[in-house]
């Protein structure tokens, strides 16, 4: 069977810094993939690389078997690859729910229309605010709410195209340690329903361990280790470099 | 998300205020028509800038609409307002669908700079050609409308103000229409983080590109517009004075409400019209007092008076360096 995304032999320096050495990884559709590593370990890079924003200098990136790795951040979403970011990335100017009217109106096949009110989509964006408890926010104004709404909200906007790969870049960073799990368990529980690959980046051992089927410890660009949770976070070299004898 | 006025009822006051044309003082109908003509032009900035670009030299698509009527006016005899108004703003179109691909990729000052550029450009190219009469430009016939010829200045005059009113109108109700729409909220979503535009699968550059057409159309039917009340024209409709006074309309307006570019276009006119007459000398000076008391006291325009409708930040600058800077980590 066709993994989802394939990168094989992907390489990226920035001057004299290796942010990808060689990197090779196959995930298999329904995967829930964490990747882990310190600060500069080349997990931000990696994503970066497979959603367009950055070209790699070599090796290649396939998306269900077809190449993607020159392609733009627009085309790879088009394609099926969507993202969250570590600092939410909202449109702070309007409300919760015209940002999620701005995605909605990207993810139709059509071109944006002149004429029919943004409005249209008030349903179907109240329908996704409610899938993360957010149906009492669509009303409200980005700058009015707190960090770990907007991440939901940032992580809503990445799953209304319904993306083959979701990728969350920390999404439980800036969240309380009370609320870290029931961020999460929202954020699985929203998935779900499209049953989307999902990858994401993580600090907290915790959230690694208890939501990851998967997980990828990077350092210095490479792949450390690559394995089940409870193995990969034993692991002698992923304990030294990554989470310092953390589980 | 709000809901504004029907389009019906705006159409209904569109007409009453062409009807009222007829009970305004002659001295006001040709300061109404120039109000209304700069108000279209405006609304074009207006809408170029929801998407965080300023046009410093729309005098470009204001000039190509001018020159282009008064040069089809002139060798097919074309005098029919209505029909001169649809060729400017065709004029201003085809050149916004020419240029706005190539100047949509840049964005900020560089945006505002090239615009300014090209229409300097123009200005440069008109000045030295001859058969377009060079700096001192042509002129052009009286217009009729529908076969009507009026050569009672007041009817000429009211004509005229009817024309531009409803022209401006009608504009008024379609960028209300578009502010409303998928394009609207798109547009402002690109001026606050054009990058995460993209990540949703849109393309800034063809939002950008619209919206500057679109802004090219208006400007091309206000210079046409224009080039019925002077019934003359020359390179000063691109020079970057022209474009200058175009984009002070805007600021005084705002970018949240149609209504505003229309009040904020009168007001200018009438501190013009009065400062002019009572400061002759000085009435530059007084224009500038009044833009900065604009700037000072509704730093977001004059609709902000009567759009409260929520406590915005500003504009989110900020927000695609923050994505650049997390990328690049």
């Amino acid at each position: 069977m066709t993994p989802v995304l394939s990168v094989h032999g992907l390489e990226k320096r920035f001057g004299a810094v290796v942010a990808a050495d060689a990197l090779s990884l196959d995930i298999a559709a329904g995967q829930k993939v964490s990747l882990i590593g310190a600060n500069g370990a080349g997990k931000t890079t990696f994503v970066n690389m497979v959603t367009g924003y950055l070209k790699p200098d070599s090796g290649s990136i396939a998306l269900d078997g077809m190449d993607i790795g020159r392609r733009s951040p627009r085309n790879v979403a088009q394609l099926g690859i969507s993202r969250s970011f570590q600092i939410p990335q909202l449109f702070v100017d309007l409300t919760a729910g015209e940002n999620l009217a701005v995605a909605l109106s990207g993810a139709r096949p059509r071109a944006l229309s002149f004429h029919s009110p943004a409005e249209a989509h008030g349903g179907k964006a109240l329908e996704l605010l409610e899938r993360f408890g957010l149906g009492d926010m669509a009303d409200r104004p980005i700058s009015e709410l707190a960090g770990g709404v907007r991440k939901l909200i940032d992580i809503a906007m990445a799953l209304v195209r319904r993306p083959k790969l979701l990728l969350l870049d920390e999404p439980t960073s800036g969240v309380s340690a009370d609320e870290k799990f029931a961020t999460m368990d929202r954020v699985i529980h929203a998935v779900a329903p499209d049953a989307a690959t999902m990858v994401f980046v993580e600090h907290d051992m915790e959230i690694v361990s208890r939501y990851a089927d998967r997980v990828v410890a990077f350092y210095q660009g490479r792949i450390l280790a690559d394995g089940d949770p409870h193995n990969v976070l034993k692991d002698p070299e992923v304990r030294r470099y990554v989470t310092g004898g953390v589980q | 998300m709000k809901q504004g006025l029907h389009p019906l009822v705006m159409i209904a006051l569109v007409a009453l205020a062409a009807l009222f044309g007829r009970v305004l003082p002659t001295w006001t109908l040709s300061l109404a028509t120039v109000a209304a003509s700069n108000a279209l032009i405006a609304l074009g900035i207006v809408i170029l800038a929801r998407t965080g670009n300023v046009s410093f030299g729309q005098g470009l698509f204001y000039a190509a609409g001018g020159y282009g009527v008064a040069l089809i006016a002139n060798a097919w005899g074309i005098t029919d307002a209505v029909a001169q108004m649809l060729i400017g703003a065709l004029c201003g179109g085809l050149l916004g669908l020419a240029i706005g691909p190539l100047i949509a990729r840049y964005s900020g000052i560089f945006f505002g700079m090239l615009t300014l550029a090209l229409s300097m450009v123009l200005y440069g190219a008109l000045v030295k050609t001859t058969a377009l009469g060079g700096s001192d430009g042509f002129n052009v016939g009286r217009p009729s409308l529908f076969g009507m010829v009026f050569t009672d200045p007041r009817e000429a005059d009211f004509m005229l103000y009817a024309v531009s009113v409803v022209t401006t109108g009608l504009a008024g109700i379609a960028a209300t229409i578009l502010f409303r729409s998928e394009l609207g909220l798109a547009s402002l979503a690109v001026r606050e983080n054009n990058l995460r535009v993209e990540y949703l699968g849109l393309s800034s550059n063809r939002i950008i590109t619209i919206n500057l057409v679109i802004a090219a159309v208006f400007a091309g039917a206000s210079g046409a517009l224009a080039l019925m009340a002077q019934r003359h024209i020359d390179p000063q409709f691109a020079y970057w004075t022209t474009s200058g006074e175009f984009v002070f309309v805007a600021v005084l307006a705002g970018y949240q409400s149609v209504a505003a570019v229309f009040v904020a276009s009168l007001a200018l006119e009438l501190v013009r019209s009065f400062s002019n007459l009572y400061l002759p000398n000085t009435w530059q000076l007084v224009l500038g007092v009044f833009l900065l008391g604009v700037i000072l006291f509704l730093p977001r325009g004059i609709g902000s008076l009567w759009i409260r409708r929520r406590n915005r930040i500003g504009p989110a600058a900020a927000a695609p360096a923050a994505i650049q800077k997390e990328a690049a980590q």
